[in-house]
């Protein structure tokens, strides 16, 4: 098993080492002719208009903290999966619970209209 | 009008003659489809060739695999191999294994490349014969197979502009933040029943936790071109990737329930076996529970891959190219490795979890001769199949719509999954 997580830093070194090398050797092999009219931001052809520091959808940011809420519980239900046939019909009456609690919680969010997009 | 132009007589021969058919007389501009032929398909010459290419292809694929047997038999040899000569020469054993890890680590970015390649081409191949078309046909002569390897090199050597609004360091670190840890989450990742790079114990959570960093290489994009479509695509697609890890992670934890395990190996070992002599036991069989986390596994994938009906952050008809607008050359190519690798990825993952991975679907003798990694690679590409079918066929979802589908239906209906699921192991499979 050490050998195994001994691969796993190895494929981390590997596919950071794959972007670095691609990415690089591009750089050596193709042409660069820049000139500002080519590194002007692309805005379908006409000049950009103001800056691209929009104003964004507030949604997103309430979408992040369900997606952070519900993930966290994600990694609660897995230990519980592993050993829910060692475990019996307690705990699953308790993860019972605990998903009621959880489904109880998102259609707080529903209600609430966090998880309507207007 | 004028008087002094040619007559309407002389205007209409000058038209072709109409061209009829010198066997029945009909007009040969009126040809219907010929559906008489199609009653009889056999008898196309053209029909009969491509079947009989294409069954050869499957038994040549059958007939090799069989010929070489488990990969992972050849592996062990190679492994003791090295450790014999290593042996002999005096090397000390740790030097065999980093040798060891260093081939199975550049056997699977192989495989990672090679995909590259092949899925392109096939899904140019699907996505023109649903449209009517025949796709890449010239290069390379047979079916224009080396149109991927063209289309790379070119990528490969075409001007790389970046955009003076830009944040230079970011944009050119965000196409290496998304395919690092796409590379790395295909360590534990199964080709075989046993062949795999790194067995872990808690694989299919290692695997759910590299995907998920890809997502910050995609807003790095977005953030960093100085673009408002990037910025919008980047974000959507933020908001996308990370809805859809919640079903996609619900859904399997009745699979590790029955399984009780995260390791990739156990839970296809869990899944041999046949009911009544002949059904096998996969999960995807399992009924209702099965059924229904195959089907939100595969919805959620295609959604993490940002591809249509699921691709907002890139809808071209209304955010240009979306986080990957001001990216071009080899950055812009290494984005979509990512995106095909993540294909495969999911597609090995429904055959592990659902599919029964590197089983035989029958237990009967010419298929259980069959070698492990030839079913298994066999249900990924069926798998791949279903990714492009799917794209090239369903419209897009609004924004709304998406997250929507995502909150309202996927979620809750895993959540219902997994009480099923404890209600079967309370009662059925104890």
């Amino acid at each position: 098993m050490m050998s195994a997580y001994a691969a796993v830093y190895a494929f981390a070194l590997m596919g950071a080492g794959f972007a670095a090398v691609v990415l690089i050797a591009a750089k050596v092999f193709r042409p660069s002719v820049p000139y500002a009219r080519k590194e002007s931001t692309y805005e379908c052809g006409i000049p950009a208009v103001g800056s691209s520091e929009v104003k964004l959808n507030i949604r997103f940011h309430a979408f992040a903290l369900l997606f952070v809420l519900f993930d966290v519980e994600l990694l609660y239900v897995y230990p519980w999966a592993v050993a829910a046939r060692e475990l019996g019909r307690v705990a699953l009456l308790e993860m019972g619970a605990f998903l009621a609690v959880l489904f109880l919680g998102l259609a707080f969010a529903w209600r609430k209209g966090a998880l309507s997009w207007e | 009008m004028t008087s002094s132009s040619p007559k309407p007589a002389s205007v209409k021969a000058s038209l072709p003659e109409p061209v009829l058919n010198d066997k029945n007389g009909i007009l040969m501009t009126n040809r219907r489809w010929p559906i008489e032929q199609w009653a009889r398909p056999w008898s196309l010459p053209g029909y009969r060739n491509g079947a009989m290419m294409l069954a050869g292809i499957v038994l040549g694929i059958l007939a090799g695999g069989a010929l070489i047997g488990e990969l992972s038999k050849w592996g062990d040899r190679l492994y003791a191999l090295m450790g014999s000569f290593a042996a002999a020469k005096g090397i000390s054993t740790v030097a065999v294994e980093a040798v060891w890890i260093a081939i199975k680590v550049l056997i699977v970015l192989h495989v990672i490349l090679l995909n590259g390649l092949w899925s392109i081409w096939w899904e140019r191949k699907i996505s023109a014969h649903i449209q009517s078309r025949v796709g890449p046909t010239y290069a390379g002569g047979f079916h224009g197979w080396a149109q991927t390897i063209l289309d790379g090199v070119k990528l490969f050597l075409k001007e790389d502009i970046t955009p003076a609004a830009a944040d230079q360091w970011v944009h050119a670190l965000a196409p290496a933040i998304v395919i690092a840890p796409c590379i790395a989450a295909f360590a534990p990742v199964l080709f075989g029943s046993e062949l795999a790079a790194a067995r872990l114990d808690v694989g299919a959570l290692y695997i759910f936790a590299f995907a998920g960093i890809s997502v910050i290489g995609v807003v790095m994009a977005g953030w960093a071109s100085g673009n408002k479509y990037s910025l919008l695509g980047g974000l959507r697609a933020a908001a996308q990737i990370v809805s859809y890890e919640l079903p996609r992670g619900f859904s399997v934890v009745p699979v590790i329930m029955f399984a009780g395990s995260l390791d990739l190996s156990v839970i296809v070992s869990a899944q041999s076996g046949f009911w009544w002599g002949m059904a096998p036991r996969w999960f995807v069989f399992y009924p209702v529970v099965g059924q229904v986390a195959f089907l939100i596994f595969l919805i959620a994938s295609i959604a993490e891959t940002n591809r249509t009906p699921f691709d907002i952050p890139e809808a071209e008809s209304e955010l240009v190219g979306g986080f990957h607008t001001e990216y071009s050359g080899m950055k812009w190519s290494v984005f979509f490795l990512a995106e095909y690798a993540y294909v495969l990825l999911g597609s090995f993952l429904l055959a592990t979890f659902f599919l029964g991975g590197g089983g035989s679907p029958l237990p009967w003798t010419p298929f259980t001769l069959v070698p492990s990694w030839v079913w298994m690679l066999a249900k990924a590409m069926l798998m791949m199949f279903v990714f492009l079918w799917v794209r090239w066929t369903l419209p897009r979802l609004r924004v709304d719509q998406l997250m929507d589908v995502n909150w309202k239906f996927l979620l809750p209906w895993s959540f219902a999954n997994i009480a099923l699921a404890g209600l079967y192991l309370a009662f059925w499979l104890k």
